[in-house]
């Protein structure tokens, strides 16, 4: 039962003028007038409502309890019978469409074209298009529906018709006039109707009749037509045909051009990794029995030359006399040797190809550069199969066979595995990159990779992980190396980016974790000491391929800002006692403008540096002595004069070159010192006038720059080559030509604090009355509380009054039953009585 | 072989240990025992210096050494003693010349005989305090000539022996020893600096510091209590009043800093002079002349001569001209770079505390820091820029340099002259503080966003130094690296080698080969 509070008030509102009867009304007195207060309950109308309530309980309550024990129910299904939201005209669409879904049958769901036919007054709509013009019968007519107005009118005479129609029928014997008039009436239409057909008939006839006159008339002068034209006709025809040509062709082209059409499905990455496995398997297997020395089993047929013209319908020619093309030393091979050695090898490098091949087209550039790299260790295997043969050539007769077996052993020891299980620990990766050559490691790596590809399972994204950490073990070890071997770092450069790029933050942490080591090792000796070497050049190129495999340009990295304050540290906590770490120096200098070089921001440490090293390069000591005040760090350099140049004679010989990177490790002799010296003067300067540029825009360019400008002047300019004379011209303008203009520093405005207003402040009343509380949460609480109180009473009136209805319905019920059963008793002892009457008056007669 | 010669030494020992105190006849054994304690074998000396102190110990407690004043071994002896006075006073020198071999084996190579050495004539001088071998003026008595013996012994002029100070904390707990050592290291300092007439000792200074640096004073007289030799009326000997100690401690101090000292320990000294020097001297005015020079000498021993001035301005009523002049020419360069910038910056927040200080010193001082930040790391950046901030906070009338509104549009040059050494003069006001403005770009993320705070208003509170004080690149380092990061972004452009990026930097200076 729903609450009938808001409806009361309704349809007392409706009711109210109707009728006021005093008595009915119940006034609720207020006690203050609040303005602006609707009052929806000033006056109740107790009879109207309990009226209500009871009507509805009849309608509700009453039908259930009727119903109460019946099993069986009467549903009524007409769609929106009893639904009083929905108009006639959506009641009557929606059975309709009910109706045709149950017409239309199952198997002609899928037949397009015997689609329902739209009709437009009972015609297809299909025939109106075609605009025949064929005559229509008589009997067409009608079904046609052109009905005249009237006549409809007079059929059906809609609604109002009808009923008047079926009152008529009620009445017709009490009146006369109005069948007759109708009788009248419709004989009257029908012949208006039969007029109107002929009528159209004849005007039908008519045209018909006309058009063919027309057309008759057509035929004679298409005669004279036919005979003038032909010759210019014929003409335009060649014309048209050509041009007509060319539209085809067009058209055609347009036509018979290659559709998006379903190709071979794209290869995912997982399968190009599986196949990529396979064929590594394959080939371990392969190089696994070649090893072994076992001949090839029959029943593995050859690798067959396969044209790119090859449909794969299985037609094959009868015999495969097709050489396979092959090289040796660079000229083609023609010999007829079916070396299966050098066919198999050749076919497994064919095979290779076309399978990067295939990769290069489906996957992304990242593995363009596997690409290269496998394609060098083709290279590679090539020179093994020439040298296997050379070795094969000097067999001959029947030893021929024993040696070639023996040098495919042989070529397959030398051949690396196709697999490789990816390493535990770096001792293992180490055994796998021994006294291998540069491109066999690369290769080993590639294939480790490759065969441990994350796609393939699950354990080997942590396989990789750990490999990434490997290489750049590996990678120092190669840089520490005496000398260190830098080539092949750099080509496993690109390795490491790819799996970077895979595995972001295993890789982040882990670099996390050198730079953590270093820096605590640093920090470790600086305590003790005071001050820390220089790092070795595994760490510098440690820093290097940070700078590679991360943005440096970023405000806050989680690897790149520590690298820079670990740089920082070395620039400024590091003396300088030797070239090498001047070269150490100048290159943690260059990392480091390179890693702000896009960001632009500005390293305190590194202007100190160029100051510390330039200061190196002057070898008065009276001028040294003026700018102690200047150099923040005097006290970590002991060797002042370590870049003066000794010998003025080197400085002729001395040429500008980049410095290799090796020079960090290796000592040299001295006169190549000399022109170490003026090399790492160079690239000092050179970096001043990289920073000059960098920090052209600075306010306090000019304070920053200063020192170095004034330890410029005074290097000693004249004993170096005129390469560098030039380059410390440069420098200087430089350094002069940067105008600096300082603006006063005017704070942003703050945000001006708003006045104190003093309009009330307007707190919600929720309940008027009750108290307020301060927590809104509460309020809300209580406020429900509240609500739910008001709603458990009302229903339990509800319920109440229901159970009350119920009661005297059934109190009804029972007293019915009851007078109904004292009648029916009255009734028998009436008859009883009656009987007996009869009885004693017909004893009486008788006696 | 060496075992079984110290067993038969350790035995014929013992034999004479025995011998010995058992009659007096056989006291020329005592020869015996005394020779060994020369012996090449440390074990052999250690054994020997065992029984030596057994021996003599006994014969201190027993009496058996002549009282008083000891006649020459060499003259004969006249005959107004007797027999036993004679045996006494041949045991006496007995016992002289072993106490003599112990001081010398101070100076032995193994640590174990020069720590049994210290001990046994330790052992001696309480002995001597309690049995006094010279005839008793008056009630009170130590061992002071044999305590100044020992001190020689601990601070010898060759060889470090900052060991054997340590080991000899022990016995300075107790007050007297350690009121009668002090005293002889006073004396003593006075005459090896005699005898070498300014030619500088640095080992023996540094021993003597490690020995001295090490004597923790009694701050207040009812602590005095912790003595070797217990005496009746123990309260009137000058041992036990606080003054004395204090004056004794001030004479050993003053003595030590008298002479020109090598640099790392006169920064040693200036670190501890104002928490465990200063407050235990009688005098502590008596250190101005040593700070005032200190302070002139510039750069790290200014910074750390600072602490102790003031302490002095403060508490002692200290007048120094130019405080602040020489305070603002102690900024250089190399202020951020020296260990002790926490300690002389904190000192520096202190004496820059005071808002009555005029405005142009202060900006002088806020501009000259923001200038030595453009070199300054990192770490250094962190703690410096609130501290300028703090400075303008404190005068507002600083303020002007970073908010100059009225100011002209443009200027040429700073106004601001960094070499000239007088602050009024520095026109420090004129100028605003574009240094702080260049740090908004410095590398790194919290130096730009700390720098960045002179863009707005400052607030009203000043930032909290303390932390950042102590800040070094390394805890920078450790807190970049532990923030823990949700996402590592990475670099998009592919490389081809190690020089491979595009536009490489590296790559237009150095080749690989």
């Amino acid at each position: 039962m729903g609450k009938v509070g808001p409806r009361k008030g309704g349809g007392s509102a409706v009711a109210r003028p109707a009728r006021s009867n005093p008595f009915e009304v119940k006034v609720n007195r207020q006690k203050f007038h609040i303005l602006g207060r609707k009052t929806k309950h000033d006056v109740g109308r107790p009879g109207v409502s309990r009226s209500k309530a009871h009507k509805k309980r009849t309608l509700t309550l009453l039908k259930e309890y009727k119903e109460k024990d019946k099993s069986s129910v009467f549903k009524d299904k007409r769609i929106g019978e009893y639904d009083s939201k929905i108009s006639s005209e959506e009641k009557m669409m929606k059975r309709f469409a009910l109706e045709q879904q149950k017409t239309h049958e199952k198997r002609s769901i899928y037949n397009l074209n015997e689609e329902e036919d739209l009709t437009h007054y009972g015609q297809s709509l299909a025939d109106i298009e075609q605009l025949k013009d064929v005559p229509e019968s008589d009997s067409d007519t009608e079904e046609t529906g052109m009905l005249s107005a009237e006549l409809t009118a007079a059929h059906f005479g809609g609604g109002g018709g009808l009923l008047h129609k079926k009152a008529l029928s009620g009445q017709e014997n009490e009146e006369d006039k109005k069948p007759k008039s109708r009788k009248e009436l419709i004989e009257e239409l029908i012949a208006k109707s039969k007029q109107e057909k002929r009528e159209r008939q004849t005007q039908r006839e008519n045209t018909l009749e006309l058009t063919e006159k027309l057309d008759s008339d057509w035929k004679e002068i298409q005669g004279f037509l036919s005979h003038k034209t032909p010759k210019s006709e014929r003409n335009h025809a060649v014309e048209e045909k050509l041009k007509a040509d060319e539209y085809d062709m067009l058209v055609r082209e347009l036509g018979f051009e290659m559709k998006a059409r379903p190709s071979g499905r794209m290869k995912t990455e997982e399968e190009l990794a599986k196949e990529e496995q396979a064929r590594l398997l394959q080939l371990e297997a392969d190089r696994l029995r070649r090893m072994r020395g076992e001949e090839e089993s029959d029943t593995r047929k050859k690798s067959k030359h396969i044209s790119a013209d090859d449909l794969a319908d299985g037609f094959i020619l009868d015999k495969n006399d097709r050489r396979l093309l092959s090289y040796n030393d660079g000229k083609l091979n023609i010999e007829n040797d079916e070396d299966e050695g050098v066919e198999e090898s050749t076919g497994i490098n064919e095979d290779d190809v076309e399978e990067e091949g295939t990769e290069e087209d489906s996957s992304s550039e990242a593995d363009a550069v596997d690409n290269h790299s496998d394609l060098e260790s083709d290279d590679g295997s090539m020179d093994e199969t020439s040298a296997g043969e050379a070795q094969k050539k000097r067999g001959k007769g029947d030893k021929n066979k024993l040696k070639e077996q023996n040098a495919k052993r042989k070529a397959a020891s030398l051949e690396l595995p196709y697999t490789f299980a990816a390493p535990e620990s770096y001792q293992q990766l180490k055994v796998l990159l021994l006294g291998r050559t540069m491109e066999e490691q690369l290769l080993v790596i590639e294939r480790i990779r490759k065969s441990n590809h994350p796609s393939l399972a699950v354990e080997n994204k942590a396989k990789l992980e750990k490999l990434f950490g490997f290489l750049l073990e590996y990678i120092g070890e190669l840089a520490a190396r005496e000398p260190p071997e830098l080539k092949t770092v750099d080509k496993l450069i690109p390795t490491l980016y790819d799996l970077c790029q895979m595995f972001p933050e295993a890789v982040g942490n882990h670099v996390k974790l050198i730079l953590r080591d270093v820096a605590h090792d640093m920090e470790e000796i600086l305590e003790v000491r005071g001050r820390a070497p220089f790092p070795e050049l595994d760490m510098l190129i440690y820093l290097k391929i940070i700078a590679i495999l991360f943005p440096t340009s970023d405000y806050w990295h989680p690897v790149v800002t520590p690298s820079m304050v670990y740089m920082s540290q070395l620039l400024t906590k590091c003396p300088v006692t030797t070239l090498q770490d001047v070269v150490k120096g100048l290159f943690v200098c260059c990392l480091f403008l390179q890693y702000v070089s896009l960001s632009q921001r500005f390293i305190p440490e590194l202007v100190n540096f160029l100051l510390r090293i330039l200061y190196m390069a002057i070898p008065s000591r009276e001028v040294q002595g003026r700018f102690t005040s200047m150099r923040p760090l005097k006290s970590l350099d002991k060797n002042f004069n370590l870049l003066v140049v000794s010998e003025i004679a080197d400085a002729k010989t001395w040429q500008r070159q980049n410095l290799p990177l090796h020079t960090v490790t290796g000592s040299k002799e001295d006169r190549k010192g000399n022109h170490l010296r003026l090399s790492c003067i160079g690239l000092c300067l050179d970096l001043v006038k990289r920073c000059a540029v960098l920090y052209g825009s600075l306010p306090s360019f000019w304070e920053i720059m200063k020192p170095i400008q004034i330890l410029c002047k005074h290097m000693p300019v004249s004993e170096y080559p005129a390469q560098l004379q030039e380059l410390h011209n440069c420098v200087l303008t430089q350094l002069e030509a940067q105008v600096q203009h300082y603006h006063p520093l005017v704070c942003e405005k703050k945000k001006p604090v708003p006045l104190k207003l003093f309009t009330p402040k307007i707190v919600k009343v929720l309940e008027f009355g009750r108290k307020q509380e301060t927590n809104e949460r509460e309020q809300e609480r209580k406020r429900l509380i509240h609500r739910h109180k008001r709603e458990l009473k009302g229903a339990i009136r509800e319920i109440r009054k229901d159970n009350q209805f119920l009661a005297r319905t059934q109190l009804t019920e029972i007293m019915e039953r009851d007078s109904e059963r004292k009648r029916k008793v009255k009734r028998l002892f009436g008859s009883l009585a009656e009987q007996e009457g009869n009885w004693k008056a017909m004893k009486k007669k008788k006696f | 072989m060496a075992a079984a010669e110290s067993l038969c030494a350790e035995a014929a020992l013992g034999a004479c240990l025995e011998a010995l105190l058992g009659s007096r006849s056989c006291a020329n054994r005592v020869f015996e025992i005394l020779e060994l304690l020369q012996a090449e074998d440390e074990e052999i000396v250690l054994s020997a210096i065992r029984t030596c102190s057994r021996l003599f110990g006994a014969f201190l407690e027993r009496g058996e050494l002549f009282v008083g004043q000891l006649p020459p071994e060499e003259g004969s002896l006249p005959e107004s003693f007797s027999a036993e006075e004679k045996y006494k006073i041949w045991m006496r020198h007995r016992y002289n010349s072993c106490v003599n071999c112990l001081v010398e084996l101070m100076g032995h190579e193994s640590f174990q005989v020069k720590e049994s050495s210290l001990c046994t004539l330790m052992k001696f001088v309480e002995l001597e305090a309690k049995h006094p071998l010279v005839k008793v003026e008056w009630s009170f008595n130590f061992p002071q000539e044999l305590l100044k013996l020992v001190v020689k012994g601990l601070i010898p002029t060759e060889e470090e022996s900052s060991l054997l100070s340590s080991r000899f904390q022990e016995y300075l707990e107790h007050d007297d020893v350690r009121f009668f050592a002090m005293k002889a290291v006073a004396e003593n300092i006075g005459n090896v600096m005699q005898k070498t007439k300014e030619v500088p000792l640095p080992v023996y200074q540094k021993n003597v510091f490690a020995f001295v640096s090490s004597i923790t004073m009694p701050s207040d007289e009812s602590e005095i209590k912790n003595f070797l030799v217990k005496h009746e009326n123990q309260e009137e000997w000058k041992v036990s009043k606080l003054k004395e100690h204090k004056r004794a401690f001030e004479r050993m101090w003053l003595g030590f800093l008298k002479h020109k000292l090598p640099s790392s320990l006169y920064k040693k000294v200036l670190v501890i002079l104002h928490d465990s020097i200063l407050p235990h001297m009688n005098e502590p005015t008596l250190m101005i002349d040593f700070l005032t020079v200190a302070y002139d000498v510039g750069g790290a021993i200014s910074l750390l001569a600072l602490n102790g001035l003031f302490i002095l301005i403060l508490h002692h009523n200290l007048e120094y001209p130019d405080f602040y002049k020489k305070l603002y020419s102690l900024l250089d360069a190399s202020v951020f770079y020296v260990k002790y910038r926490a300690r002389f910056f904190r000192l520096l927040d202190l004496f820059l505390s005071s808002s009555h200080l005029p405005s142009y010193l202060v900006a002088a001082f806020a501009k000259r820091l923001a200038r030595l930040a453009l070199t300054a790391p990192p770490d250094a950046l962190l703690m410096v820029i609130p501290f300028i901030c703090n400075l303008l906070r404190r005068h507002p009338s600083c303020k002007v340099l970073v908010h100059r509104p009225s100011g002209p549009e443009e200027m040429s040059a700073d106004p601001y002259v960094m070499e000239e050494e007088e602050p009024s003069e520095s026109r420090a006001l004129e100028s605003s503080l574009w240094e702080i403005q260049t740090l908004q770009s410095h590398y790194h993320p919290e130096v730009a966003k700390a720098a960045a705070s002179i863009n707005m208003e400052l607030s009203e509170v000043e930032d909290d130094l303390m932390e950042l004080m102590e800040l070094t690149a390394y805890e920078i380092f450790d807190r970049d690296l532990k923030k823990t990061a949700t996402t590592f972004p990475l670099e998009f452009q592919p490389t081809t080698g190690l020089f491979g990026q595009k536009n490489d930097l590296c790559a237009e200076y150095f080749t690989l080969e």
